[in-house]
């Protein structure tokens, strides 16, 4: 089974998001990249799937040059190949970005005969939050589609793929070729191995340069939202602080 | 000229909060432009209640009960949907096997809305509601837009939108130039509030032309006997992070969330080092809590942790960490260490309910 699993490139913000001068980005000067969480999980669903059945494992992403990082990290979990779609940093919307996914899945289709059996997505990015790149490619490529996935199994007859969504399962049964969306929490993701690393490090990234279009989206700036930043009133230190912690549960009257 | 809002409904047919924001925003852009909204429902096949069996066009024999307004929302929801302003309410009905099939629902909201000749189709920004609008946008090859926190309409094809980024940690503010706005609304940023007048809203039935493709990708739905306190809907809950040290110290988390009868949280460390389960996760990429009471125990407080957990109305922190993020957060904090303070605040309760 082959398998392109799409990934985003997003800074690690921790405790506060700070914005670039001009507002329209997240100032990353003093930040570290990974990829988005959803999609740490979908590299390794494609892995499992692949160290089960055979097949490959190809990383994709659309990003700037230094997105290579993530495409690494994906080798060294487990990923066969990768490949860059390379920005000059200009964000891409969803529109554009599932053209040019697309067209790296027809070429494959074109150059090896067979289509990827399985194209898997994070259910939203961290940082633009989407929520339908995965959705868009499956109608480019006329493929089936279920989103925001948790559980996974893939067989001969296709894909079982499960949610849960209001305290409902939610069960969808997909032939193959198909395109999933996943969700933090189908699986937990390993940590890389030394020979992994050691691969990533010298294994060779494909470059596409896809064209940027418009989306219809059109960005005026960011901001933080104003949220009404408290001072956390201190009830105390150490287990001395308990009494007080009892009384203020007893005045929120959640005691029994 | 129209405003179409996609509504659902909890498995007993109410419409459920997050859809009454939805139309709340919807308002927004009908208030200005004096558009009507028309609210989208299903009916109560489509809905699952009769959704497991294979589902075919062909099987699509409808009997005269299908589509009428006690299989959509009910008299009350058709209320509750007029008390929001709303104008019109149109039940899609579809082959009575089909259940939840977010393609077949994103058809029938593309011929609804060239039919009510819409300017724009909005849900809320639920798993349902992303999920088909972002068919809808595919099959309709429109630009989509999701977790909107305002509108306005500037000009004929032009909104000025603010969505959130980062789950709401961030705002865009940004300009959509299409011919119908493609939305959905952050439930979170967004409260349901009431028309100033209500309507008596219109009713009738929509039956959408549907392909196989269309149903090919539809939910087998199985309802799970949930034991214990839902996180999501829990009045108190009691989070632990990293600072709680690992998967054994979560004895006492368990214990206060048991004594004030609430539910288990952890942040995204705890499940990333394999301390506790997926489910109990709150945050950007976990579960969103809104409860009246969030104990948070050895957490720092990242931008992704808050995201799911800003709304609780009050919210307590223990931490060794008086500079940690949560401080900035919490409405009260105790300073030292959650695994000497969980034990006795667990002890000192028990003693106290004897």
């Amino acid at each position: 089974m082959d398998i392109l699993v799409c990934i985003k490139r997003v800074p690690m913000v921790g405790g506060r998001i700070s914005l670039t001068p001009d507002g329209r980005g997240v100032d990353t000067e003093m930040l570290g990249f990974t990829m988005s969480p959803h999609e740490e999980c979908a590299v390794e669903a494609a892995v499992r799937l692949v160290e089960r059945d055979g097949g490959s494992v190809t990383a994709l992403t659309l990003g700037p040059p230094e997105a290579t990082d993530q495409l690494r990290d994906a080798i060294a979990v487990g990923a066969n190949a990768a490949i860059l779609l390379k920005t000059d940093g200009r964000e891409w919307g969803p529109t554009a970005t599932a053209a040019a996914i697309t067209a790296v899945a027809e070429q494959h289709q074109a150059q090896t005969g067979r289509p990827y059996d399985l194209l898997l997505f994070g259910n939203e990015a961290a940082d633009t939050g989407d929520y339908q790149v995965a959705v868009r490619v499956a109608h480019l490529l006329g493929h089936p589609c279920a989103t925001g996935i948790k559980q996974l199994e893939v067989d001969v007859h296709g894909v079982h793929a499960r949610r849960e969504y209001r305290g409902v399962t939610e069960l969808f049964e997909l032939p193959l070729p198909a395109v999933l969306s996943v969700k933090e929490g189908i699986n937990l993701p390993r940590y890389p191995s030394l020979p992994g690393r050691m691969r990533a490090k010298k294994a060779q990234i494909d470059e596409v340069d896809p064209e940027w279009q418009g989306d219809g989206l059109k960005l005026d700036g960011l901001r933080v939202p104003i949220s009404e930043r408290r001072q956390a009133a201190i009830l105390g230190h150490g287990v001395e602080a308990v009494p007080a912690l009892v009384d203020l549960l007893e005045r929120l009257g959640v005691l029994s | 000229m129209s405003v179409v809002c996609f509504v659902e409904q909890d498995a007993e047919g109410v419409i459920v909060d997050s859809s009454l924001r939805a139309v709340t925003f919807a308002r927004m852009l009908s208030d200005q432009s004096g558009e009507e909204i028309v609210a989208v429902a299903l009916s109560a096949r489509a809905r699952g209640s009769g959704g497991a069996g294979p589902g075919s066009l062909d099987g699509a024999g409808r009997n005269p009960a299908e589509g009428s307004l006690s299989e959509g929302v009910g008299q009350q929801g058709h209320e509750v949907l007029g008390a929001y302003g709303v104008g019109d309410v149109c039940l899609l009905v579809l082959p009575r096997t089909v259940g939840y099939a977010p393609r077949a629902l994103a058809t029938g909201l593309a011929q609804l809305a060239g039919a009510a000749r819409a300017s724009a189709v909005i849900a809320a920004s639920t798993d349902h509601g992303n999920e088909v609008m972002a068919h809808l946008a595919a099959l309709s090859h429109l630009p989509m837009v999701a977790n909107c926190s305002e509108a306005r309409r500037v000009g004929p094809t032009t909104l000025q939108l603010s969505r959130q980024r980062w789950g709401g940690s961030l705002i865009e503010d940004s300009v959509l130039e299409a011919a119908v706005a493609l939305l959905t609304v952050a439930t979170d940023e967004v409260a349901p509030v009431l028309a100033p007048a209500a309507s008596e809203p219109a009713a009738r039935t929509f039956t959408p032309e549907l392909a196989e493709t269309d149903i090919a990708v539809r939910a087998i739905e199985s309802r799970d006997a949930t034991s214990g306190v839902s996180l999501a809907n829990a009045k108190v809950v009691v989070s632990g992070g990293r600072g709680i040290g690992g998967a054994e110290g979560f004895a006492a988390v368990e214990q206060l969330a048991g004594l004030l009868g609430g539910a288990v949280g952890v942040s995204r460390a705890v499940t990333s080092l394999g301390w506790r389960p997926h489910s109990e996760q709150v945050g950007q990429t976990g579960t969103r809590v809104s409860p009246d009471l969030y104990i948070a125990c050895g957490i720092s407080g990242a931008i992704q942790h808050l995201a799911g957990c800003q709304s609780a109305k009050v919210m307590v922190a223990i931490n060794t960490d008086p500079q940690a993020p949560i401080m900035g957060r919490a409405d009260y904090a105790v300073i030292g260490d959650v695994n000497a303070i969980l034990p006795a605040l667990v002890d000192a309760l028990s003693q106290r309910s004897r």
